[in-house]
């Protein structure tokens, strides 16, 4: 846990659900931590598991139903040195239950994005979305 | 994401500079497995590389795979410290 007093905030951003889109989504972070003066290893860590989740929306949640200009938001808000991270997308529902990282050992390419997420934060938690929402999944991190 | 090739006898080091994600992973993949499916070993410089998530690993493994069947070499010469604090995140699926 961090001994700083980091200040209140919150900023969203929407952005296209599409790969090319995973690059802005990183650059909005690390100007939000910037403001919040998150120190430089914890926002690295914080920056890749939001550009996992982001990666899972565009790769998962339309993976059957990929419409243009399909938008995706994110929510960073820091309340009381408690960092919440909300994602929303209008994508296929996700089923929580089947959303888990693979075996250990089981060498082989995908699947590291969730457990990169679930090592750097301390809960993952999906919500109902509200309309216009499907989906609304939630990281939050102690800071 | 950029990158450069050098030709070393039978091996080539590939110099990788940028972010490796989701979008550009196709690009880094097309690069060094192509070398790896020729016989080649490949060195993979990874020293100028910023930012790399699971993409990137995933491209990682995969040419450490083909490596094995092809009865070559893939090794990483040098990583920046970004990398290497994903690496040794992902290490327990390495």
């Amino acid at each position: 846990m961090s001994e700083i007093a980091h200040q209140d905030h919150t900023e969203k951003k929407a952005f296209l659900v599409d790969t090319s889109s995973l690059r802005e989504v990183r650059t909005f972070c690390r100007d939000v931590f910037e403001k919040l003066h998150i120190q430089q290893e914890l926002k690295d860590e914080l920056v890749l598991a939001i550009a996992e989740a982001a990666q899972n929306i565009v790769k998962h949640a339309f993976k059957n139903a990929a419409k243009p200009n399909e938008l995706m938001v994110v929510e960073i808000s820091c309340e009381n040195n408690k960092l919440q991270i909300a994602f929303y997308d209008r994508g296929t529902p996700v089923d929580p239950k089947k959303v888990k990282h693979r075996e250990i050992d089981n060498v082989k390419p995908g699947g590291l994005g969730t457990f990169f997420i679930q090592e750097i934060m301390d809960a993952v938690e999906f919500k109902d979305g509200k309309k216009p929402w499907i989906n609304h999944l939630v990281l939050t991190k102690q800071l | 994401m950029s990158y450069k090739i050098e030709e070393e006898g039978n091996s080539r080091i590939v110099h990788l500079t940028g972010e490796i994600d989701m979008d550009v992973a196709d690009k880094a993949r097309q690069t060094i497995l192509p070398l790896i499916e020729a016989g080649h070993e490949v060195h993979l410089n990874l020293s100028k590389v910023d930012y790399m998530d699971s993409s990137g690993i995933s491209v990682l493994i995969e040419s450490k795979k083909l490596s094995e069947q092809k009865n070559t070499k893939f090794e990483l010469v040098e990583v920046s410290k970004p990398v290497e604090k994903v690496l040794a995140m992902a290490r327990k699926f390495l």
